[in-house]
């Protein structure tokens, strides 16, 4: 296993990059593990990474319907940020961050993670209101968070209108430092290289279609590739979970949306930082490539196919050509969608269920990028020890039967 | 360059008596109507028109249309400056200023270039690999990285265009005007079906503009004038040129997009620069054509390389000879009727190679007449020249293909190299739309699968590459298309076109990419715009990307602004040879929209600024204006905040409309609170269900407070609700939620409770409201109602009476509530919308012996705050149940309603849930921001847990201080303790009360 630096680049370049061995080795599935993640998205993946590198778990294969980092981890904004409001959501975001910041160099593989800061703006008193609350109660988590004028933000966004006959001038915002963006796919690579190289298997195009459960006990997965037995078995499988839970007779608090995204064609650098706006519903950031990313919303309609409507998308382009008008000529490249699934309270489960040894990680819904380092973290421990680790033992299934919800909904919006 | 040196001197389709003047990187030059940009650069013998993305490699134009990877420019300037424009996709006008991108300090010198010679180090997904040490330094690296990329420069100041959005219903709409596209558009037509045809070109006729084919013994392009003229002439037919279609969406929902003005120096007066349609079709026939493919080989992005099929498009469309002297490689039969016209043209054809090893006979005689060399079974092997092709390196490749045969050599000098890799079937919007595509190895491409939508794929997207099959293709499926839309077709049938014979197709050799000499021989490039190269996806095959999302990805083929459009089919072919699979077990990438780039000023479609969301103002908006208010946003609505006096300050305004409420009197407009009209023989019922108290025994007549849960049990929203008669009451909402609480409603109405006989419908609008509040309320309203018995006794607390208003007050009929926000005595008076101009005006007249005085919402707040009244969306957020507020006396025990079950939660009975409290500072001049956290100690320092936060904070002028409310952790029995407020580093002391700071007593009766 070569590691990733410029002096090997230097030495493969002068064998003209023959020599690079694979990021992981595509194995055929072996017929049993000692732990089974399905879902070959970012959350397995560390998921997986974990469980070997934390806990000495070498027999553990992740199992992909279609190829790695293909469902949402491939298709986010990839905004990372953990500037939440309760204290149990900032311990979690938090905890990510904090791999976020040493990421490339745990897995040798540049996740471009650029801490450019993240924006949110206040258009009404109601929202400044809120987001004042919101940087109080990161103060005292001891996340960063600080109250940001419009002359400030003139500095820190240039292209930003801040003219006060905008439909809904802004007031200020919040701005986490700490926060920016990172590389999807390269995550998912840079864990998928990372685990195999500590002997995770990492099997692609092996849809999970059904579970050998007996006696409350999972004993395996039944695979398009076969029947494959495992004593622990974690689900990660995003906008699909519930699809996953039906097989093992669990329901979930889940609601399956298509949520929308599209980028620009690539420009030099005009935007410096992220952006985000709820009042006008859009928000943007550059890629290194020079392409802008903008987050759209929801459709209004629960479904599992992977592409939105269009109407969508002109709510969120006209919130844009308002809040940066000289983007009103720059062009829309591509649009694309991914199934969120949500919770009730916008909160994650990472939890044990009715099923001993089967787990399910889900319910990021529109943010769970930031946390995946976090999340795969948690889960493996949680898998590893069957707890959960204090950190995620909030997010249990349990909390929607007794009512301890953990509210990211960004409080209620309602104004008066 | 001197002038128009590659211009012929007669030929194409351009008005020579229309001279326009242009200017590219800062130099003159001339044009004709008619012309693109690329046409005009090429007729001035420019071949440098831009650098490529990574590499900063010198590029030339390629294509002559959509397709075009290399010739982007940055078109206009100012608030017009567009980057990353085609200029094969630019009509020429007169006075068009363009530069070239990506390159400093110039095309010609670009310092970038440096890249090319450290390429080695930069292979796809270089950047995964390095950058990483040390770890602080990245944000540097990242700086210079994201200098390099990026295309062209954004504008630098707003867009001064106006855009507009048209939506259309039609039988049949042929997405593309050549000469499948209009047979199909024509027999349509005849059906009478409502045709839209569409074709992103500025003129009709596709494929046969460029090539001098023949139609009924006349040039083709006559028959295509006579179409048009025909369709033209059809009430029944929308014809659009320049207008791409860039969306197909789930049931026939298509989107395109009109370029109106993108071909004038700017949009007339009133007229758009583009226009976004979004079109439902009963039909849908794709006439979209195919793109011809580059053939990759060892530098094959010299300027001065270009498609076979272009070069034919530039002589015949433009007039213009891309170069003097051609050699013409190819893998099909395409390429021989562009050695001809090249020859026709005079320009020297030195060659033309075909990797087949049997050239096709049908040509061979032409070819000899004009003394071409055909050399079969040969294959270019590289391109020589740096900033323009001067020669190609020609030699023979093994059976496989996979290999040169040495010894058989040979240099030929020229400086046009004319490439033709086969025909790929445009096909992206018919993926869009669902339909999966079959590979046909035959032919080298993909084919339409079978449709998922009303869609049927003409012409040489569907590979029907013979122009005879086209005309008759085509208008069979027009004919059929109008038919599934319930069109038949009356009269005779049309005149069937009759076009000249061509020779016989002979299959072409699918061939992936050319293998190089072996020397180091220069970069083979697939995917021109992204600057990916055959050995960039053999390393990312290599490496272990093997889903060919994986190597898009990794490698970003396929990823510029032409999506790929010449580059993906020769990827999969290298992909799968790398792989040593099938390309259709690599499959291909999902196509997504838009087919073409389209500017966000379109999509936004002008709705920005004050049309971003609609502006709602009151009835009385009008009066605040004149007095001075200063407005808040709340929801759409506009609301007056405070009344400030010239030279007087915010905060002491605020105390003053406070103050008068509480002394004398105030008036406020409470129009914008929703109101819903609830009526049918269940209304009752449907209220006990929805909020958490008893509606039964409201007596009509009478004004209730109700409270609603979400089903999780928290609160959602508050009102008060009349009874206006036995089946019909009146609800009211809070401003902000006035729509959700409808959709709540419905909701339940429409999906769980269908035997309910209840309707709901919004009157927000329908009324307007003032509030008249203060101990002088109801002795002013006794001088506008002199008919009338305003006594307590006579008119309660929580009823409402319609009350015939006295002359006084214009006569009005007005529907008095006896209810209020401020503790007061109040009024809310309601009329229609209309006169509510007039009821202010008649109150504000006669309330000016009392001081009255008209107040906004902090004024409101304040005093709501004062008498303990929670506001939703402060005091709840949605986690807030009606006990945690001191509410739960409105909790019916005996009856179920929403949310009813999730109050018996265990989290949810848990003692020391947060509970709202009153707090007082230690300070009394201390007013603690809103959203402040609550702590036991005097230590703000984290990290630590709060217990609460403070939800409303005011300066009291009827306390003399400050004041807060707040939800505390088990609260309610923290009275009389001390806590401390933490924010900003700071730690306030205060103390913990009652959520009830005054009490107006008697004089609210
Ligand atoms: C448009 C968009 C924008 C977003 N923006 C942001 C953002 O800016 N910041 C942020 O933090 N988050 C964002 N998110 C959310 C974020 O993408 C997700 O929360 C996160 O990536 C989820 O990761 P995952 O690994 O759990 O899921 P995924 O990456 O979706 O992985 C789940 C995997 O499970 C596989 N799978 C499903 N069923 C089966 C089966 N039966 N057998 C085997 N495998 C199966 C799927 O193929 C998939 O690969 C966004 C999401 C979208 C769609």
């Amino acid at each position: 296993m070569a590691k990733y630096s410029i002096f090997a680049l230097g030495r493969n370049a002068l064998q003209g990059h023959r020599h690079w061995p694979r990021v992981w080795r595509s194995p055929p599935p072996r017929p049993s593990y000692d732990a089974i993640i399905v879902g070959g998205g970012g959350h397995g993946l560390a998921t997986a990474y974990y469980l070997a590198k934390q806990h000495g778990m070498d027999k553990v294969a992740v199992l992909e319907k279609g190829w790695i980092g293909g469902g949402n981890t491939g298709r986010n904004t990839t905004i990372v940020r953990s500037n939440y409001l309760n204290p149990e959501s900032a311990a979690i975001y938090d905890h990510a961050l904090t791999l976020w910041e040493g990421l490339s160099q745990e897995l040798n593989f540049n996740v471009m993670f650029s801490p450019r800061g993240v924006i949110n703006l206040a258009h009404d008193n109601h929202e400044a209101r809120e987001l004042h609350r919101r940087i109080y109660a990161n103060q005292l988590a001891g996340v960063d968070a600080e109250w940001v004028t419009p002359v400030q933000l003139r500095e820190l966004c240039p292209i930003l209108n801040l003219d006060s006959n905008m439909r809904y001038p802004i007031l200020g915002g919040t701005l986490q430092r700490r926060g920016g963006v990172a590389r999807h796919d390269a995550v998912a690579w840079g864990y998928a290289r990372a685990a195999d190289r500590l002997g995770v298997d990492i099997i692609q195009n092996c849809q999970v279609t059904g579970f050998t459960i007996r006696q409350g006990r999972i004993e395996g997965a039944q695979t398009s590739q076969g029947d494959i037995m495992a004593p622990r078995i974690g689900v990660v499988a995003a906008g699909h979970s519930s699809v996953l839970a039906a097989m093992a007779g669990l329901r979930l608090p889940l609601a399956s949306h298509p949520l929308q995204a599209l980028v620009s064609e690539p420009v030099k650098p005009i935007m410096p930082t992220v952006v985000m706006s709820n009042k006008v519903h859009g928000y943007m950031s550059q890629s290194d490539k020079g392409e802008l990313v903008i987050g759209a919303g929801i459709d209004g309609y629960n479904s599992y196919a992977q592409r939105g409507s269009l109407p969508v998308i002109e709510e969120t382009i006209r919130a844009i050509v308002e809040l940066f008008p000289i983007t009103s000529r720059l062009k829309m490249m591509r649009q694309w969608a991914g199934i969120v699934d949500l919770c009730p309270d916008a909160s994650p489960i990472i939890s044990g269920t009715p099923v001993a040894g089967l787990y399910f990680n889900c319910g990021w819904g529109t943010g769970g990028f930031k946390a995946t380092p976090g999340s795969g973290y948690l889960f493996a421990h949680t898998l590893a020890k069957g707890e959960a680790h204090p950190i995620n033992a909030p997010f249990a299934l349990e909390r929607f039967y007794s009512g301890a919800l953990v509210a990211e909904h960004g409080a209620a919006a309602v104004a008066h | 360059m001197s002038g128009e040196s590659n211009r012929l001197t007669d030929g194409g389709r351009i008005d020579r008596t229309r001279r326009l003047s242009f200017r590219f990187d800062n130099k003159t030059m001339y044009g004709y109507q008619g012309d693109t940009l690329a046409s005009a650069l090429l007729a001035n013998g420019v071949r440098l028109v831009g650098r490529s993305f990574k590499y900063h490699r010198p590029r030339g134009l390629m294509a002559a249309g959509g397709e075009e990877p290399n010739g982007l420019v940055r078109l206009r300037q100012g608030g017009r400056a567009e980057p990353n424009v085609r200029a094969t996709e630019i009509i020429l006008y007169d006075g068009l200023v363009a530069e070239s991108q990506n390159r400093w300090p110039s095309l010609e010198f670009d310092l970038g270039a440096l890249n090319d010679r450290l390429s080695p180090l930069f292979p796809a997904g270089f950047y995964y690999k390095t950058f990483m040490w040390p770890a602080s330094m990245w944000p540097r690296y990242e700086a210079v990285i994201r200098r390099m990329a990026g295309l062209g420069k954004a504008a630098t100041s707003a867009d001064p265009d106006r855009y507009e959005k048209q939506y259309a219903h039609c039988d049949v709409l042929v997405v593309g005007a050549g000469p499948s596209g209009l047979a199909a558009a024509l027999a349509a037509k005849r059906t009478g079906a409502r045709v839209i045809l569409a074709d992103e070109g500025a003129e009709f006729g596709g494929a046969l503009l460029g090539n001098g084919q023949q139609i009924d013994g006349r040039p083709a392009i006559a028959w295509v004038a006579g179409i048009e003229a025909e369709l033209a002439g059809a009430e029944n037919v929308r014809l659009l040129p320049r207008t791409v279609v860039t969306g197909y969406y789930d049931h026939n929902a298509l989107v395109m997009l009109e370029r109106v003005a993108d071909h004038l120096l700017q949009p007339g007066p009133g007229q758009p620069r583009q226009r976004l349609w979004q079109v439902r079709a009963k039909q849908v026939v794709l006439a979209t054509g195919a793109l011809e493919r580059p053939l990759v080989l060892a530098n094959n992005d010299r300027p001065g390389v270009m498609g076979a099929a272009a070069v034919q498009t530039y002589i015949n469309r433009y007039g213009v000879r891309p170069g003097r002297r051609a050699v013409l490689f190819t893998n099909n039969d395409g390429a021989y009727p562009v050695a001809l016209d090249l020859a026709r043209a005079g320009v020297a054809v030195a060659a033309v190679v075909d990797v087949r090893a049997r050239a096709p006979i049908g040509w061979r005689g032409d070819l000899d007449r004009l003394g071409i060399e055909l050399m079969a079974d040969r294959a270019v092997l590289g391109v020589v020249g740096r900033k323009a092709v001067t020669g190609v390196q020609i030699g023979k490749l093994n059976e496989a293909g996979n290999a040169v045969v040495p010894g058989l050599s040979r240099h030929i000098d020229c400086d046009l190299l004319c490439l033709s890799g086969g025909w790929s079937p445009t096909l992206h919007l018919l993926s869009q739309a669902g339909t999966s595509l079959q590979w046909d190895a035959r032919q080298g491409c993909f084919l339409p699968g079978k449709a998922r939508q009303a869609v049927r794929v003409v012409g040489a997207a569907n590979a029907d590459f013979r122009l005879q099959d086209c005309l008759n293709l085509g208008a069979d499926a027009g004919n059929a298309a109008a038919n599934d839309a319930g069109r038949r077709r009356r009269g005779r049938g049309p005149h069937k076109p009759l076009a000249d014979v061509e020779p016989a197709l002979t299959p072409p050799r699918p061939i992936w990419s050319i293998p190089g000499t072996g020397k180091g021989g220069g970069k083979a490039f697939v995917d021109f715009q992204s600057d990916v190269t055959a050995d960039d996806l053999r390393l990312a095959a290599r490496e272990g990307y093997r889903s060919i999302e994986h190597v898009k990805r990794y490698t970003t083929v396929g990823m510029g602004t032409d999506q790929g459009r010449t580059a993906n089919i020769n990827a999969l072919g290298i992909v799968a040879e790398a792989l040593d699979v099938t390309v259709p077990q690599v499959g291909h990438t999902t196509f997504r929209p838009p087919f073409s780039p389209v500017a966000f000023g379109a999509l936004a479609g002008g709705q920005t600024g004050p049309l971003l969301d609609p502006v709602r103002r009151t009835p009385m908006h009008g009066w605040h204006q004149d007095h001075g208010a200063v407005f808040e946003p709340v929801g759409q609505w506009l609301r007056p905040y405070s009344y400030p006096k010239a030279g007087e300050a915010m905060a002491a305004a605020v105390d003053r409309e406070t103050l008068a409420v509480r002394t004398s009197l105030g008036l406020m407009d409470a129009s914008t609170l929703g109101k819903i009209d609830i009526r049918g023989p269940d209304a009752a019922e449907f209220l006990n269900r929805i909020y958490t108290n008893g509606w039964k025994g409201l007596a009509v007549g009478g004004c209730r407070y109700g409270l609603m849960l979400g089903e999780d049990g928290m609160i959602f929203d508050d009102g008060v609700t009349v009874r206006l008669g036995e089946d019909h009451f009146h609800m009211t909402t809070t401003t902000g939620n006035a729509a959700p609480v409808l959709d709540w409603l419905e909701s339940w109405l429409q999906t769980e409770w269908p035997e309910l006989s209840v309707y709901c419908t919004s009157c927000t609008e329908q009324w307007a409201v003032a509030a008249l509040c203060g101990p002088n309320a109801r002795r002013l309203l006794a001088e506008l109602c002199p008919d009338w018995d305003l006594s307590a006794e006579a008119f309660p607390h929580m009823t409402w009476q319609t009350v015939a208003m006295g002359e006084v007050a214009a006569g009005l009929e007005a529907r008095i509530f006896r209810i209020g926000f401020t503790g007061e005595l109040s009024f809310e008076i309601n009329v229609p919308a209309g006169h509510g101009p007039a009821l202010w005006a008649a109150l504000m007249a006669a309330g000016e012996k009392y001081a009255i005085t008209p107040f906004g919402t902090e004024a409101m707040h304040v005093l709501r705050a004062e008498v303990g009244f929670i506001m939703v969306g402060q005091e709840t957020d949605g986690t807030t149940t009606p006990d945690d507020l001191g509410l739960g006396r409105m909790v019916s025990r005996k009856k179920e309603f929403l949310g009813k079950r999730s109050l018996f939660r265990r989290d949810t009975m848990r003692q020391g849930r947060p509970q709202l409290v009153g707090l007082l500072t230690d300070d009394p001049g201390h007013r603690v921001p809103e959203g402040a956290q609550l702590i036991a100690g005097a230590d703000p320092a984290p990290p630590q847990r709060g217990l609460g936060h403070v939800t409303s904070s005011y300066h009291s002028p009827n306390l003399g201080r400050t004041f807060a409310l707040a939800l505390l952790q088990g609260g309610r029995a923290r009275q009389g303790e001390t806590i401390h407020i933490a924010y900003d580093g700071r730690a306030v002391p205060a103390t913990v009360t009652g959520p009830r700071f005054l009490d107006p007593g008697a004089r609210a009766k």
